[in-house]
């Protein structure tokens, strides 16, 4: 509905001279991913356009496609108003187009001033005094600090996006793209990035930043642009906008999906988890203190932005992730009613207490499957240890292969077949049959149905279900809001690694949901609402 | 030891270490762009036959062979051979983004197999094993430009070998200010470390690997020349010892620590290291052996103090061995 109203009153409305750039019908798939479809986008001089939509909305894409990293596969780019063809990242910087990318573009064992002029045509040796001079006048008109002769590996976050704005700058550019700029920035340093951002916008430049934080979104942007699943939604003046009519042309109207959803049956806690907190690989604080029990024979759901920590809870409970001390959780055996920390085990040890628990990580193939080893090896990593002294005993990894196969009705050409040939479909069939035939107590789903066609999707669901009915406790982390709320019993939901609330799988919205996605209450909400 | 039992060990190390210089020059060159290249062996076989095998035939049929035309030939037949090798490393690492340890290994074989079976046609043609000789083009490559000042101790230790141990030291001290200084050399090494940000801004990363392999090759491949023009006085040798020093010179670039400046006392230490067996007295034939790793010892640790000093400007290019690829998602 919104997309109507914002498209009439965006297309064809004439600003002819005022249009900066203009990206007009373009379309770009990754193999028989459709990343951008039909999208058409304008930025006006001297503007401040954000980009939002969820992860997998195709922002980053879009943008690539203006600073030359992607080509689109169709469509075309105007500049000034004259139709360009930007193939590669000089031909935008040509155009005046930079871009920072989210992972900063920069190397390390350079300085910073060697950073900025990389890969410029100018004439002559490097005169790194020049340099300097010129980087500081950049410095002092938009006001920031930066020491041009620090080497690039001694910097922190921040400094590295100063030099990467600065790096844009120097080389002229006037329309300047930010792709997630605050992700990594705190609450001061976002604020400084944002006056510079306002006085490079006085200055008449055009920047566009893609974000999903709807909070930044209204505070510097002029207007805002929406993208879903790859999608144009539409365009609205960021004076007209609040966060809930954002929040529902992100997320889009309710579809349909006639998910079979049983009742739970007798459910009984079967995980809690109090206060956990973790640390992952890049020094940031990636789960904060969450606390939530999963119950038996119910689908809970995990909602988030990517990157939230979903990966991180999942692999906590799985004993992949090394938790900060005051984390506790425990297990609770269904038949007896013990209860066992999880906390510090390997998950070995945590399968040698009996404990059954599945894990169908989000990277199939890497962390899931071995891709070049065939159906039958792969069903064999989880049970070769209690199988054969010395030689392997292929027995029942052949026949469970054989069932799998069968019943899931997986496509291969045999069971020896590298499982890495096989499509996006199949593989995830093999890793959710092997993991469902241990009959777990605990199954956790990561992404399940990422890349999956519709009807491989449904078996999916039928599969989860199934093992619901069975009296598992069914962890189901998903990106398609529709799918968990139809799917899910509950649904928790984390942002920026807080837990912001567990909301009823059968009562809840869209833009409820979306809206504790996008927003963090304070401090995170982490009663539970059962 | 003896004054002239050192100066002569002295000169062995510099003769030697002159071949894995040119090596280890064209090597850096090379992994600066982040190609780790392991055919270095079967490029400096393809350099030495090339050169070998192109002055054979000019002598042969020429009647008073000019010797500077000798070492023209002679030095471009090896660059160019030497090139074709790292062209063919290129297109498989960079264009089909094959494997480079693979690849680079593949190299090494090819290389060697192809310079033996030239050489075994070519001591066919000229009569028997070891009967190749081009006096003209080895004369010419012997040729002492200081020659007349080699008579006193310095002289004999500095001063007494021919061009292209000094052409060595001009190219390494040339490659380190092309390295450090130039744009050109600043492009180089970003592709190197970090080809995503290089493409990023605005440079030509293909173009870069494609370019840094094949000169770097070429550069390699002058090592074989000058060891088959002055090592071993122009004939040519079955003996795989070139392999042995090509692969002295890969871990040259490591004892390096990747800048080409460090290489002209590095291949004269390795030299030392190498030859010191010779000199001390009462080695029986297996402990010989273990002199001769010394240099390999010595590469494994400096390779454990940098890695424990951590210092970055001392590490290989972050991206050597990583084939780029900008559409990956």
């Amino acid at each position: 509905m919104f997309a109507d109203v914002y498209n009439k009153t965006t297309e064809g409305t004439d600003l002819g001279e005022k249009i900066a750039v203009s990206m007009r019908n373009i379309t770009k798939t990754f193999g028989s991913v459709v990343a951008n479809k039909d999208v058409s986008i304008d930025i006006r001089h001297g503007e401040i356009l954000s980009l939002l939509g969820e992860n997998g909305s195709g922002k980053t894409t879009l943008m690539n496609m203006l600073s030359g990293i992607y080509y689109p596969d169709s469509g075309s780019i105007f500049v000034d108003g004259k139709e360009v063809s930007i193939k590669s990242p000089k031909d935008a910087y040509n155009l005046g187009i930079g871009m920072i990318h989210q992972h900063f573009k920069l190397v390390d064992v350079f300085t910073a001033a060697e950073n900025i002029v990389l890969g410029l045509k100018e004439k002559g040796s490097i005169n790194i005094k020049r340099i300097a001079e010129k980087v500081n006048e950049i410095c002092s008109k938009y006001g920031f600090e930066i020491d041009p002769y620090e080497k690039v590996y001694n910097m922190s976050v921040s400094q590295k996006q100063t030099l990467e704005i600065i790096k844009v700058l120097y080389r002229g550019a006037n329309i300047l793209i930010l792709d997630e700029p605050t992700a990594v920035l705190t609450p001061q340093e976002t604020e400084k990035l944002f006056d510079v951002i306002r006085s490079m916008r006085k200055d008449g430049k055009s920047i566009i930043i893609i974000t999903h934080k709807l909070h930044e979104v209204l505070r510097v942007s002029d207007r805002v642009t929406v993208l879903r699943k790859g999608e144009y939604v539409g365009t609205v003046d960021t004076k007209d906008a609040t966060e809930l009519s954002l929040t529902e042309m992100m997320v889009g109207k309710k579809i349909s999906l006639d998910i079979e959803r049983p009742e739970p049956d007798d459910p009984k806690p079967r995980i809690k988890v109090d206060n956990l907190s973790c640390i992952n690989s890049a020094g940031i604080k990636a789960l904060d203190n969450i606390s939530f029990t999963a119950y038996s024979g119910e689908i809970l759901g995990i909602a988030g932005i990517s990157g939230c920590g979903q990966k991180e809870l999942l692999e906590s409970i799985a004993g992949l992730q090394k938790t900060l001390p005051g984390s506790s959780i425990v297990y609770t055996e269904p038949e007896t009613g013990e209860e066992k920390q999880l906390i510090g085990k390997t998950p070995k040890q945590i399968s040698s207490l009996g404990i059954s628990l599945s894990f169908v990580p989000e990277d199939r193939l890497g962390m899931g499957l071995v891709g070049s080893m065939g159906m039958t090896d792969n069903m064999m990593l989880k049970s070769y240890k209690n199988e054969g002294f010395f030689f392997t005993q292929r027995k029942k990894p052949r026949a469970l292969a054989e069932k799998v196969k069968d019943e899931l009705e997986v496509v291969t050409p045999s069971l020896q077949t590298p499982v890495r040939r096989l499509s996006g479909g199949n593989v995830q069939k093999v890793l959710v049959g092997r993991e469902i035939s241990s009959s777990p107590t605990v199954l956790m789903t990561a992404y399940a149905v990422r890349g999956l066609d519709i009807n491989t999707s449904y078996t999916i669901y039928h599969l989860l279900n199934e093992q619901k009915k069975k009296g598992v406790a069914v962890i189901y982390v998903g990106e398609d809001l529709d799918v968990l709320l139809e799917l899910c019993d509950r649904i928790l939901v984390l942002c920026e690694g807080k837990l912001n609330g567990i909301a009823e799988g059968r009562k809840t919205t869209k833009e409820e949901v979306g809206l504790l996605m996008t927003n963090l209450q304070n401090g995170g909400d982490t009663d539970e609402q059962k | 030891m003896t004054l002239s039992s050192f100066i002569s060990l002295f000169q062995a190390a510099i003769v030697f270490g002159t071949v894995i210089m040119f090596g280890s020059i064209g090597e850096t060159l090379t992994e600066k762009s982040g190609n780790l290249n392991l055919g270095v062996p079967g490029v400096m076989y393809l350099g030495g036959i090339a050169g070998l095998v192109s002055v054979f035939f000019y002598e042969k049929y020429t009647p008073e062979p000019n010797q500077l035309i000798c070492v023209i030939l002679a030095l471009a037949s090896s660059f160019a051979a030497a090139a074709l090798g790292g062209l063919i490393y290129s297109f498989l690492t960079i264009t089909l983004r094959a494997n480079q340890n693979v690849t680079g290994l593949t190299l090494t074989i090819f290389g060697t197999g192809v310079a033996n079976f030239l050489g075994g046609s070519l001591n066919k043609l000229a009569g028997g094993v070891g009967q190749i000789s081009v006096p003209y083009t080895s004369d010419a490559f012997k040729f002492q430009i200081f020659g007349s000042l080699s008579s006193s101790s310095f002289g004999k230790l500095f001063l007494s070998y021919g061009w292209m141990v000094y052409l060595a030291i001009i190219i390494a001290v040339v490659m380190q200010i092309f390295l450090s200084k130039t744009r050109k050399g600043l492009n180089l090494r970003a592709v190197g470390e970090n080809p995503a940000t290089a493409d990023a801004a605005g440079i030509n990363v293909t173009k870069y690997k494609y370019s840094a392999t094949c000169i770097g090759c070429g550069i390699v491949g002058f090592g074989g020349l000058f060891y088959v023009m002055d090592y071993i006085g122009g004939t040519w040798a079955n003996d795989g010892s070139i392999e042995s020093l090509g692969w002295l010179a890969v871990a040259l670039v490591i004892f390096t620590t990747w800048k080409s400046a460090n290489s002209i006392w590095g291949a004269y230490l390795f030299g030392l290291l190498y030859w010191m067996f010779y000199y001390i007295e009462g080695l029986t034939r297996s402990s010989q052996e273990i002199f001769k790793m010394l240099p390999y010892v010595v590469t494994i640790l400096v390779l454990i103090i940098i890695s424990f000093r951590k210092k970055k400007e001392n590490q290989g290019p972050q991206s050597l061995g990583l084939s780029y690829f900008r559409e990956e998602r």
